[in-house]
């Protein structure tokens, strides 16, 4: 079984040290790795507390979210060792804590690319703060909620929540928001549940000015080709991944359950088969948050593709 | 797994399922968008996919990602799925 791992990000001083620090003592934890970057004003006292200073490896082509994570990589490894050789206990879960400006896909590329990390480990779930007082704080903090699955807000006794939650709805409708006070959430909070359902998900138009981010749902009632959809998402990815910064969508693909796809800007998670679907709703939804696009072109591109695979007959081959 | 760095990681997430049959629908797919800007795919050994223009320059790819890349470095410039004229032309 995979060793899962948690990827706790947020901008500089938006609490996430503060939430890690009540998390780990608590009961239901279970034996928890930490891989840090900075060791900041808030202390932790962990026995498997692990510091790393960030080390890139920047691939050939230069792609910056494609960059491996070389230091994490290592520590990954180093800590799969030790614990197999039962010289540190045998942890259920690692977290991962980035520095406040951290971008985090090359994080996931790293996790999800290295193939000895990638047989070892799988990303459990993305946790992003964001402070009640500021909100979110330029690039790399709307790369942060947008890449989240949970999003918490912290410091909702110093200010009310209510603005910057609205906003991160807007951002990041498929992650649930959930708010925090001295980092008072329990790890059941944080990591059990189902993901939101991109079917049942409420977007509202009308406030993205042209330029930015926002979050766009594409609907299909009829099943799309998994084919011409992997061709399209690549050539969309290559030609825009810098201002694709999420895609996360349950596709009907007219297979018994729907297929699950989730990317962070270039880098994509292997596609998922559910078993069933969860009610008679078959239609496919797709999540992009990006700038730079309307949902109608890509509406319009993605059932261009589809109908191409529907008159390139795949039973000639 | 990433668009542009599948060629490194050999199991490109797209490519995953349908097996030989999948493989070439996916080639036949291909060329119905790279012939808009000139370019045609060949599948070789079921293994890789060699990529030409239409002044006899090649290019060897072994995924998906990597067709983009080299696709746009052969016709010069880039591609976009969501530009208007390729959509018209695959409706």
């Amino acid at each position: 079984m995979k060793t899962p791992v948690v990827l706790l990000t947020g901008y500089l001083g938006s609490g996430k040290t503060t939430l890690l620090s009540r998390l780990l003592p608590h009961p239901e934890m279970g034996e928890t790795a930490v891989i840090v970057n900075e060791l900041g004003e808030v202390a932790i006292d962990h026995h498997l507390l692990r510091r790393v200073d960030e080390r890139t490896v920047v691939l050939g082509n230069g792609c910056v979210c494609c960059t491996l994570r070389g230091d994490l990589a290592d520590e990954l490894r180093d800590l799969l060792s030790r614990r197999d050789r039962g010289e540190i206990p045998a942890f259920g879960r690692v977290v991962v804590e980035t520095t406040g400006v951290a971008d985090p896909a090359p994080i996931l590329y790293t996790l999800l690319g290295d193939p000895v990390i990638k047989h070892h480990f799988e990303l459990e779930r993305v946790v992003t703060t964001v402070d009640a007082q500021h909100g979110l704080r330029g690039e790399e903090s709307v790369k942060q909620a947008a890449a989240a699955d949970r999003l918490v807000v912290t410091k909702t006794d110093l200010a009310d929540p209510a603005a910057v939650e609205r906003e991160l709805g807007r951002l990041n409708p498929a992650a649930e928001v959930l708010e925090a006070v001295r980092g008072d959430l329990s790890p059941a909070d944080l990591f059990d549940g189902a993901e939101r359902d991109p079917r049942d998900l409420v977007f509202e138009d009308g406030h993205a000015h042209a330029g930015d981010v926002h979050a766009m749902c594409l609907t299909f009632d009829e099943p799309l080709d998994w084919t011409a959809f992997g061709i399209w998402l690549t050539m969309l990815l290559q030609a825009r991944g810098g201002d694709v910064l999420r895609v996360k969508g349950l596709l009907n693909v007219g297979a018994d359950g729907p297929l699950l796809i989730n990317g962070v800007q270039h880098v994509v998670h292997p596609p998922e088969h559910l078993p069933a679907w969860p009610d008679d709703d078959r239609r496919s939804r797709i999540v992009f948050i990006g700038r730079g696009f309307t949902g109608e072109e890509l509406d319009r591109s993605l059932a261009a593709f589809n109908r191409a695979a529907q008159g390139s007959d795949p039973g000639g081959v | 797994m990433c668009v542009l760095c599948g060629v490194l990681l050999n199991d490109h997430w797209a490519e995953q399922e349908g097996g030989r049959r999948g493989r070439v629908f996916r080639g036949r797919l291909l060329n119905r968008v790279l012939e808009v800007y000139g370019l045609r795919l060949d599948d070789w050994s079921g293994r890789v996919w060699v990529l030409r223009d239409r002044k006899g320059r090649a290019a060897v790819v072994d995924n998906l990602g990597a067709v983009w890349v080299e696709a746009e470095r052969l016709a010069g410039r880039p591609f976009d799925p969501l530009d208007p004229d390729l959509v018209a032309a695959l409706s």
